[in-house]
């Protein structure tokens, strides 16, 4: 038979310092870009945030013959819109995305109506500079150039802050019923440390789309969404395995134990991290602008979320019960009894021994 | 052993069967056409709702503004108390709404304190919406004072967003938007109103229709009687200044249009910035409103009058009859003002008493008057609506969009399809059938619970299908593994499947978990990816556990007829 991973015994923990440097570098320069953006003056935002969540339109014009970015972007200023964002579409020869800022708001309601009135209209009539509108279902006529719209996107400054709010909200209350869940089917140390690795991942990938700037939309919020589903699956399949293991050799460390379980899960981690890895990639590449955010999301967040599997959740999870243990023994000995949990103690026996073992290899 | 299997064959049939039917079957009764590949892709699309981003169409998200309610409530209930204070010979010096931010009062000045705790108690049966579940009372000296509860401003606010949404309603469907989407939206006491258009591009006229504040008035004219001219006033301020230079609680002043001016062609209902010609006096409370309207219909002026000359005909209901016809029927001689959306359009004097009907004229256009008599009879919206979200797509944006979906999610497929085959061979076929069935359950559920499939969705269903090849690694893994600890074959797939099924449930679960926080809680998009991923999770639970199983049952029973039970090899 074809495999790739075939009895690796390989000390996972034991490059524990090393990842968890990596992570927090990753982090730091994440969090550094969002907090240098967002400082200086001038500068962009800590995020790219799209219309959904900073309010502002997006028009989508088609035109028979699609005149240059500049050529838009001046007819635009003189019309009185200061910075318009003028994208061409890369796949279709005559399509030009054009983002409207977030017009300026008296900080009453009638800001949210002129916003999401006045976008689409305002560019209409910039854009009869160029040609004649037609309907978006007619044809272009034979001579002279012409436009459609064929889209609009509007969203005011307050609905953009509200639909900000849900996605946050939403994304905790979903955490905290995954760790609620882990903690009933394993141990609350085990729930706490796949939330953890969880949030690692939902700020790595943040941090990257700080850094690059791509765009934040709510379709990146349903890819952050899926993400967290992903990493939790797992790492769920690490520890189902470390739950097994321990049943199995009651004498073993749980040092040893998770080093096992992650050599053993190893195979399917990567396979399946690979497949879903391609697909995510088939839709960066053919899923349209549309969907652009969405998969480059998910697609920085599959790595981070198969490594926070093995270098986050892992050893957090083993670090923690090893405390636990500790402070239990702490406890326990003066009292001079050996309750219920005599038998995970074996299973832990520190680290001492646990290093030695590793030693050996 | 052998009867199991016929049983587990026998169900996987019927499913794939009936979830097949569900997905490509007709609704109506079959013929022959609908076999074609041509039919089966339209029926295909007739089954499968697809959301306005695939398939074009207009969303409008709008707010009721509450406040502007609550202002009209504490206005109508001041005049209301004003009215019935009087009716009921209490010596009132003054009614005023008192509006303060986010507090609302109706405050009731008395010429001396001698009936104010009378009026306190007895005011309220009297007076509508003046009820002690929306307004706290309190008297002092020669004032009583109303004020509005906080927890009634949130439920009339739910009332206002029913009532604009009954009246956006009428106005929607009067013009014929096909499959209109209408119903509340957002968080409770949000008070917004979603309304989806399928297949309509730009939205502008029904924006408009729907934002018509379309509200009649007829108020009594102040001034002399006919024969006298009607008493107008050449400017705003010249109008003020005849009351005294400060306008009272129950006088009014609006513009007039004067009949028979020259009129543009194509003018709009709406009020016009630009100077009136005249200004008049009105007496305060109107004597009817627009919510006695019975009925309102465009006539046409005169037969020969083409697209313009449109008038608008009115009649009233029974009550509001009644209050018209005792007024007029006591004012005969005097100037009566139909006002429309504060604005004076004619001004006719009373010629004899008039019980329930009447006319706004003007020359309104064909269109104009259409809407205006619409918007008339649907009644006036509660408050101003301000829009918060305006999406639309055309129709070939949807097309590009659906397209690329399709193309990421086949790709995707075939590239999964192909790791499979090349890693696991033989069983990876098996995998293969799995996941196509997969994803057609994960379509029929979507049809049975007639949700809508959207660009979200689409990545749902990959997102789908990626955890399904997930559950097949982990078990494919597993039989590996217990073929390498020694096991036989059928010993190692039954351990193999039992063990990786704990496992299985365990992610689907918490999968499931959030995901359905996204579809309780999330809104638009969010949504529209949670449906087709818990779908697709529920449906693996049977592909990836029964279904697989019984493919390798199958097998193992087909190779123990040739070479027995202990030298069956696995191509794994």
């Amino acid at each position: 038979m074809f495999q790739l991973f075939h009895k690796v015994n390989l000390d996972w923990l034991g490059y524990r310092k090393f990842f968890i440097l990596l992570s927090t570098t990753i982090m730091l320069a994440g969090l550094a870009s969002a907090l240098t953006r967002h400082a200086l003056p001038g500068g962009t935002e800590a995020f790219n945030l799209g219309i959904d969540f900073k309010g502002g339109t997006v028009v989508t014009a088609d035109f028979k013959q699609r005149p240059s970015a500049e050529e838009i972007r001046d007819r635009l200023h003189s019309t009185g819109i200061s910075d318009p964002i003028i994208q061409p579409v890369t796949d279709k020869p005559g399509e030009v995305l054009i983002r409207l800022p977030k017009l300026e708001s008296d900080e009453n309601a009638n800001a949210e109506e002129s916003q999401v009135v006045v976008g689409r209209k305002k560019v209409e009539d910039a854009l009869t500079a160029f040609g004649t509108e037609v309907g978006v279902n007619d044809p272009f006529p034979g001579e002279g150039n012409a436009f459609k719209i064929v889209g609009t996107d509007a969203v005011g400054a307050v609905a953009g802050a509200a639909l900000r709010n849900q996605a946050v909200a939403v994304t905790l209350l979903a955490l905290v019923g995954i760790l609620l869940y882990i903690a009933f089917r394993f141990e609350w140390t085990y729930g706490a440390a796949a939330v953890i690795a969880v949030f690692h991942d939902v700020l790595i990938t943040l941090g990257f789309f700080s850094i690059f700037q791509f765009e934040v939309n709510l379709t990146v919020i349903a890819a952050l969404l899926t993400l967290v589903g992903f990493s939790v699956n797992d790492t769920i399949v690490v520890f189902d395995r470390i739950r097994e293991n321990l049943r199995m050799h009651r004498r073993s460390t749980l040092y040893d134990v998770t080093n096992d379980s992650i050599n053993q899960t190893l195979s399917r981690t990567i396979i399946t991290s690979g497949l879903v890895f391609l697909s995510v990639l088939a839709m960066v590449l053919f899923g349209g602008e549309v969907l652009r955010g969405f998969s480059l999301a998910l697609l920085i967040g599959i790595v981070f979320g198969t490594y926070s599997s093995i270098a986050i959740a892992s050893p957090i999870m083993v670090w923690w019960q090893q405390r636990i243990e500790a402070g239990g023994r702490a406890q326990a000995a003066p009292a001079g009894t050996r309750g219920g949990g005599g038998a995970r103690q074996r299973q832990t026996s520190g680290q001492g021994g646990a290093k030695a073992n590793a030693a050996a290899r | 052993m052998k009867k199991n299997l016929l049983q587990r064959i026998i169900i996987i049939a019927l499913v794939t069967l009936a979830a097949l039917w569900v997905v490509i079957g007709p609704r109506h009764k079959p013929a022959a056409k609908d076999f074609t590949l041509a039919g089966l892709n339209d029926t295909l699309r007739q089954n499968i709702h697809l959301g306005l981003d695939l398939r074009g169409g207009s969303h409008l998200v709008m707010q009721v503004q509450v406040p502007d309610y609550l202002k009209r409530v504490t206005e109508n209930v001041a005049n209301g108390v004003q009215t019935v204070a009087r009716d009921a010979g209490y010596n009132v010096k003054s009614v005023r709404p008192e509006i303060n931010g986010n507090s609302y009062r109706v405050v009731l000045e008395a010429e001396d304190n001698s009936k104010i705790q009378e009026m306190r108690e007895q005011l309220p049966n009297k007076v509508n919406d003046l009820g002690s579940n929306v307004w706290q009372s309190s008297a002092s000296g020669n004032t009583v004072t109303w004020e509005m509860l906080d927890r009634a401003k949130d439920e009339l606010g739910t009332r206002a967003t029913k009532d604009a949404l009954k009246i956006i309603d009428t106005r929607i469907n009067a013009i014929g938007v096909a499959e209109p989407t209408l119903q509340e939206h957002g968080a409770a006491n949000s008070h917004q109103i979603l309304l989806q258009m399928p297949g309509m591009s730009d939205p502008e006229r029904v924006k408009k229709l729907i934002g018509e504040q379309s509200r009649l008035e007829l108020m009594k004219v102040v001034g002399p009687n006919n024969p006298a001219p009607i008493q107008t006033y050449p400017t705003e301020e010249a109008a003020i200044a005849s009351l005294g230079g400060k306008v009272p609680q129950n006088r009014r002043v609006i513009p007039y249009d004067e009949r028979n001016e020259p009129t543009t062609a194509g003018e709009q209902p709406a009020p016009k910035p630009g100077e009136p010609k005249s200004w008049i006096v009105v007496e305060s409370p109107a004597i009817v409103d627009g919510s006695e309207l019975r009925s309102a219909d465009a006539v046409q002026a005169s037969p020969t009058g083409g697209d313009e000359g449109y008038h608008i005909n009115f009649t009233l209901k029974p009550t509001g009859a009644q209050k018209f016809g005792t007024w007029t029927g006591q004012n005969v001689g005097a100037y009566m003002a139909v006002v429309l959306n504060d604005r004076a359009r004619s001004a006719p004097f009373i010629k004899s008493q008039i019980t329930d009907s009447g006319q706004i004229t003007g020359n309104f256009s064909k269109d104009s008057a259409n809407d205006l008599a619409l918007t008339l009879r649907s009644g006036a919206l509660p408050a101003k609506l301000v829009y918060l979200e305006e999406r639309t797509v055309g129709p070939s944006l949807g097309q590009d969009s659906i397209r690329a979906g399709v193309t990421a999610c086949l790709v995707g497929l075939f590239l999964v399809i192909l790791t499979m085959v090349v890693y696991y061979r033989w069983s990876g076929i098996n995998a293969v059938v799995a996941l196509l069935l997969n994803t057609i359950l994960t379509l029929a559920g979507l049809i049975i619970f007639d949700a809508t499939l959207t660009l979200p969705g689409i990545a749902g269903i990959l997102l789908g299908i990626g955890m399904a090849v997930d559950s097949n690694v982990l078990i494919f893994e597993r039989i590996r593994e217990e073929m390498h600890g020694g096991k036989t074959v059928p010993a190692a797939i039954d351990t193999g499947f039992a063990r990786a099924f704990v496992t299985i449930i365990d992610t689907h679960v918490t999968t499931i978990i959030s995901s359905l926080f996204l579809f309780v809680f999330g809104t638009g998009p969010i949504r529209g990816f949670a449906v087709t991923l818990v779908l697709g999770l529920v449906a693996n639970l049977f592909t990836a556990v029964f279904v697989s199983r019984t493919i390798f049952m199958w097998e193992l029973s087909r190779k123990q007829k040739r070479v027995g039970a202990s030298g069956i090899t696995l191509s794994i």
